[in-house]
């Protein structure tokens, strides 16, 4: 060993001597941390750039030693709270603090604006209600969206028309948006006193949003209510689908890219009801047993990381006609024949533009075409002229469009402005029992600007403000809607919220255009909400009260009911309660929501104001699901309860209109059930996977009376029924290349 | 001569301060890495995760320290939430969800160091299954398949990581049999995972090796 290498040795040495002097020259630095309301615990403490540092204890006390020796930065930071960070000199003393942080607004903690509204999606959020696979295990519902609705508070069980009739508010006061765009025919076109379904599968939708009132300025053209529809973004996978029923074959295929960032779909169903309605007796005779041909195409791009463009088409054409005997004359028959073609397109994107625009742009096309023919014949099938004969073309071209922005405030404030154009020509051509064809058409343009503020006051107090400006071009009339909400925590898991606004809509098209000027219907909103939301239990109560104005009046023009002015007026008054429970009893899910109602109007014909044939005081439905492991199968039930309807027959006595009958129905009783087999359930990642669906509507087969339809002359009154009391549906859906196992079984758990 | 002996001393003492450097951070996670293993209780291994996190705060460029934050955060709640009696943990997602963002925003930062490392996505597999069973009811269509190829990821990118058996294991032996589940491959995923680790060569002492105590606790549990 050489002299040097002995030296170098000997230094290290002093090195390592002196080492440890450094390490046991150390400082204890310790203190609290709380908030206004008291200690803090979990809160992180360190010195910035060095290693040293802790975490409070659950009495917010925090103590650490440190090495170091200087200016350092202690850094406190906890989520929910503004970072805290004080320039500290460590010399040889220890070191104390007391730290208060202070709230920050954040989206965790702070209360959301509610009232009105039922908000449904899988989102972090609290406010799920109801997801798609809830509204296909919904017995009653038959897997479409809007028969799910109607098991929520404000919903009536209106069964002999398509379409929400929500807190003393006719079908057309409700509007559904898809993707922030109107659309204009939801419904498959049906006949009188029979409902249509609704054209959009549930499993298009990641999210719904149930508004029956005080909803937000970027909605407009809906007095009562507002179905919020948000389409999911992009497949988990690539699948092939095919489904088989009683009703119809469909089949599909929606293919998706290895990065997730193009898929396309397409897919078509056939449905007819023959083989169903030879089993099940229908009321109606049928010639042509209702068919539905139908195909979608979608395409979704993610155009950047927050980015998406989305496309869905929907093109289906369909027909029925059937027989059946004559209110008006005995002995005779009335046909009724439809045939349907429809073609709607949907494109929408969003973005964000930096850290704090977002914009959202959607237009939709739908073009709807109608041809109906009704007549009256005798036994043998041969025409026989009547004043009810018609034949009709009614043709709907609609264009929607919306575009906005959003800027992000401080906290979780932000704005919101945009525009929204909808265009509308409903024409056709109408032939009447004396042959001569009318051509009509209305075209309607309706232009609205609308800005909405969400203001953060605290995490316990929030604010929804917003107004619309709307300029309708038949009319030609403006109006402004302003919109008020807050919100107000009251507890960890409550919160009550109070809204305000106002609501206008266009006549409906029938009434449009009209000899006699007329204005915009007018709703005033307000409602109180008080909500309790805790893992898997939901509870909610609201008190409203509605006020209409400006409804349409009509009376007999050259033998036609038209409208003469805008002096109608109303109002509805009511509570509503609704509970969900997934927590008390394992793998059970139920809910109950009653609805009461109070409401009257002087509307369109009606000779004084009383209370309208689509309200009940009293609903009520109790809907439960459960699955069953070790038969793989769920099991799903509801019950729907309705007080007695008003009926009424509304005639013309020469110089005014007069309720020649008046009544009200039984009550209406519906318990459904429907069960899902899954045998895929005991495979892991199967290829493929299959449920069997049977459900039996009605079961107990209760007579169920919507209301009454009367002869021209006043003189008879048929009960209105649904065409059968019993419904059983039985399909089997198969899917290649997905796994929809677990969903199946965990929506039950 | 002195000058030699004094640039060699300088040298000696600037290497041997940048060693100290790297050996402050050696030490300091060789300390606190072999402790992932054995700690078993919740609010020390969140003490651990607050621990790596300033490591990785203060060195800035090191993968490792927020991947073992993360680790540890995911772990500490899965303790906690079974601890607590509530073995399906299904409907404490107001617990879970902010653990979860937790440690997903460590493991990102991790991410953002090292990227396409197979050990980094075999914590997204846990972060999903945590995400999920904080309300397994409407979060399997979303967190069980980004589990699942988060899964497939780590094994691409390294078919001899043992943890992705682990966790393959651990899946298998928690799922009911009705859902897919099976004790029986669970246990050869184990002793796949055994396996695994025979052959494994960390990258160093700080480098992943965790996991199997849990392998030898699990497959002693199921004789």
């Amino acid at each position: 060993m050489t002299q040097f290498a002995v030296f170098m040795k000997k230094l290290l040495c002093v090195f390592h001597v002196f080492l440890p002097v450094f390490v046991f020259a150390q400082v204890t630095i310790s203190g609290k941390v709380a908030d206004k309301k008291g200690p803090l615990p979990d809160v992180s403490i360190s010195l910035k750039d060095t290693y040293d540092g802790a975490i409070t204890d659950s009495l917010g006390h925090f103590s650490f030693k440190t090495s170091e020796k200087g200016k350092f930065t202690l850094v406190v930071s906890s989520v929910g709270y503004k970072p805290f960070e004080e320039e500290i000199t460590i010399e040889k003393t220890n070191l104390s603090y007391n730290i208060i942080l202070k709230e920050a607004i954040t989206e965790m903690k702070a209360v959301v604006v509610t009232a009105g509204t039922f908000e449904a999606g899988d989102k972090k959020r609290a406010g799920v209600v109801l997801t798609s696979l809830d509204i296909v295990t919904t017995a009653s519902a038959n897997a479409d969206v809007t028969q799910a609705l109607k098991t929520l508070p404000g919903a009536q069980q209106v069964g002999e028309q398509e379409g929400l009739f929500v807190r003393g508010g006719t079908a057309a006061e409700t509007k559904i948006f898809i993707d922030g765009t109107l659309v204009n025919k939801f419904f498959y076109s049906s006949a009188p006193n029979i409902s249509g379904y609704g054209r959009f599968s549930p499993f298009l939708f990641k999210g719904t949003v149930f508004s029956t009132g005080g909803y937000s300025a970027l909605y407009g053209q809906a007095l009562s209510a507002a179905v919020i529809l948000e389409s999911i973004d992009m497949p988990d996978r690539t699948t092939a689908t095919l489904g088989l029923s009683v009703l119809g074959i469909d089949a599909g295929y929606q293919h998706v890219n290895k990065k997730k960032t193009v898929s396309w779909g397409a897919d078509y169903n056939y449905t007819n009801l023959g083989l169903a309605y030879l089993v099940i007796k229908q009321k109606q005779d049928y010639f042509t047993y209702p068919g539905i041909s139908e195909g979608h195409a979608n395409f979704r791009i993610k155009t950047s990381k927050s980015g998406m463009l989305k496309y869905y088409s929907d093109y289906s054409f369909s027909n029925f006609g059937f027989r059946e005997p004559s209110i008006d004359s005995i002995g005779y028959l009335n046909l009724f024949k439809l045939k349907n073609v429809f073609i709607y397109q949907n494109l929408s994107w969003k973005e964000n533009l930096g850290p704090k625009w977002k914009v959202n742009m959607g237009v939709s096309y739908t073009n709807n075409q109608d041809h109906v023919d009704n007549r009256l014949q005798n036994s043998e099938y041969g025409d026989v002229s009547f004043f009810k004969n018609f034949y009709a073309e009614p043709t709907g071209i609609y264009f929607n469009s919306k575009a906005y922005v959003e800027r992000k405030l401080r906290g979780l404030s932000a704005i919101r402005f945009g525009s929204e154009y909808n265009f509308s020509n409903d024409k056709g051509v109408f032939t009447g029992f004396l042959g001569t064809p009318t051509n009509y058409s209305v075209k309607e343009n309706i232009t609205a600007l609308f800005a909405e503020g969400d203001v953060y006051i605290t995490n316990g107090l929030a604010a929804k403000l917003g107004t619309r400006l709307e300029h309708s071009s038949t009319l030609d009339k403006f109006n402004m809607a302003p919109r008020i909400s807050f919100a107000y925590k009251t507890g960890k898991s409550a919160q009550a919220s109070v809204a305000y606004g106002i609501f206008y809509q266009t006549p409906e098209a029938k009434y449009l255009p009209s000899a006699n000027p007329l204005t915009f219907l007018k709703a005033t909103h307000y409602i109180a909400q008080y909500l309790v939301q805790s893992n898997q239990r939901v509870f909610r109560a609201e008190v409203y009260y509605k006020k209409y104005e400006e409804l349409i009046k009509t009376g007999l023009i050259s033998g036609r009911d038209a409208a003469i002015n805008n002096n109608g007026s109303g109002d509805a008054r009511g509570f509503e309660f609704f509970w969900r429970d997934k927590k008390t009893v394992k793998y059970l899910d139920y809910w109950i929501s009653y609805t009461y109602l109070d409401t009257k109007r002087n509307y369109l014909n009606f000779p004084y104001e009383t209370t309208p044939n689509f309200a009940a005081k009293h609903t009520a439905s109790i809907v439960i699901k459960t699955f069953a492991l070790p038969i793989k199968t769920g099991f799903n039930l509801s019950y729907t309860y309705s007080s007695g309807r008003p009926y009424y027959n509304i005639m013309w006595d020469g110089a005014k209109y007069y309720f020649s009958d008046k009544g009200f129905t039984p009550d209406y009783h519906n318990v459904s059930f429907s069960l899902n087999y899954v045998p895929s359930v005991g495979k892991q990642n199967p290829r493929s996977f299959v449920v069997y669906v049977v459900s039996i509507n009605n079961i107990f087969n209760i007579k169920q009376t919507y209301g009454y339809e009367y002869s021209y002359n006043g003189a008879r009154k048929e009960p209105i029924v649904p065409p059968s009391r019993m419904f059983v549906f039985i399909g089997a859906f198969f899917s290649f290349g997905t796994d929809r196992t677990q969903d199946a079984i965990n929506n039950n758990l | 001569m002195k000058k030699i002996i004094f640039a060699a001393i300088a040298t000696l003492f600037v290497t041997t301060m940048s060693a100290q450097m790297s050996d402050k951070f050696m030490a300091a996670m060789q300390s606190k890495v072999g402790m992932v293993d054995s700690i078993r209780d919740a609010n020390s291994l969140k003490d651990l995760a607050a621990a790596f996190e300033r490591i990785g705060d203060a060195e800035k460029t090191q993968w490792l320290p927020y991947y073992y934050a993360a680790l540890c955060e995911v772990n500490a709640t899965n303790i906690e939430m079974t601890n607590g009696g509530a073995v399906d943990m299904g409907n404490h997602s107001d617990k879970t969800d902010p653990a979860a963002d937790r440690a997903e925003g460590w493991l990102n930062k991790a991410e953002a160091l090292s990227k396409d490392n197979s050990e980094i996505f075999v914590v997204k597999k846990m972060i999903a299954t945590l995400r999920l069973m904080g309300d397994p009811m409407n979060r399997y269509m979303t967190y069980g398949p980004e589990g699942g190829q988060a899964l497939e990821t780590a094994k691409k990118l390294n078919p001899d990581n043992p943890r992705i058996y682990i966790l393959e294991a651990l899946d298998k032996y928690y799922t009911p049999e009705q859902f897919g589940g099976s004790k029986d491959e669970s246990k050869q995923l184990f002793q796949e995972a055994l396996k695994k680790y025979d052959t494994y060569k960390p990258e160093s002492a700080i480098h992943p090796n965790w996991g199997r105590v849990l392998v030898n606790t699990m497959l002693a549990q199921m004789k």
